[in-house]
């Protein structure tokens, strides 16, 4: 993360076009696929509990979301701060990427309400799974939005013809992409056995009683 | 403000979001730690109550 930080805000060039805000590419795509990646991962999680019936599915599933969200968070922030930055606006309704990305984050918002409102146990588990499985759609309709998109405001680095930028760049890029996946991975995996360290401890407790 | 201090707000942001999300986890981390070593007090507790509890009647046994 510190390689991502130093090659991200002192070794990589100057955008020609934006200056120095462009800087805040290398934090806010990262952290936007990384959100992706992990609303991905809940819903594939969720299906497996859904087709395997296994119960651990569904921890793993719910801290999948929970960090998508986390990073769901950032990804508004942070392009909130670059859009003031380069557009001279904190966020315009009018560009359909950003709404499609907020509308995503809500859905998965709403996955907590949903979660919690119910009594633990298999009728939970199952109805939280079909519901992160039904936001999985949304995910590349917010993806395809920012290269579908007329406005044209969201610029569009990676085209067909490769990413629309310099090696040192792309490469800053690449770094900064693997630190957060690597960043999101270890927090998941940090979080799922604070989770299961909770629950296991809850049952030795009932059964000492 | 320039537009350095965007891109400063914008990693700033990121930074103090994962110290949060660490400090909570720890602070979890350390629930759970607290937790394991009062279950261990009562499983060693119970252990030593069945020991005592054992002994006396071990020995009316032998006699």
């Amino acid at each position: 993360m510190g390689l991502a930080i130093v090659l991200a805000l002192l070794v990589a060039p100057e955008d020609a076009d934006q200056g120095v805000s462009q800087r805040i590419f290398y934090i806010h795509v990262p952290i936007a696929l990384t959100a992706y990646f992990c609303f991905g991962l809940g819903a594939w999680k969720a299906l497996l509990l859904l087709w395997r019936g296994e119960e651990r599915y569904d921890l793993e599933s719910y801290v999948a979301i929970h960090q998508g969200t986390i990073f769901g968070v950032l990804t508004l922030v942070t392009g909130s701060i670059w859009a003031k930055a380069s557009w001279g606006h904190w966020w315009l309704w009018s560009e359909d990427q950003l709404v499609l990305f907020l509308v995503l984050f809500l859905f998965y918002c709403a996955y907590f309400m949903l979660r919690f409102s119910l009594e633990e146990g298999p009728r939970r588990a199952r109805s939280s799974a079909v519901y992160a499985l039904f936001g999985v759609v949304l995910i590349p309709v917010s993806f395809l939005a920012i290269r579908l998109a007329e406005g044209l405001i969201h610029p569009t680095v990676f085209t067909r013809e490769g990413p629309q930028m310099s090696g040192s760049m792309f490469a800053t890029f690449c770094v900064s992409w693997a630190a957060v996946t690597l960043l999101a991975y270890v927090l998941y995996r940090v979080e799922l056995v604070g989770k299961r360290l909770d629950a296991d401890l809850r049952e030795l407790r009932e059964a000492l009683r | 403000m320039t537009q350095g201090q965007y891109v400063a707000a914008a990693y700033g942001v990121v930074f103090v979001f994962v110290l949060v999300y660490v400090a909570i986890i720890a602070a979890k981390l350390a629930r759970l730690q607290r937790q394991t070593a009062e279950l261990l007090e009562l499983v060693r507790g119970r252990q030593t109550s069945e020991t005592t509890e054992a002994a006396p009647r071990e020995a009316a046994g032998e006699a």
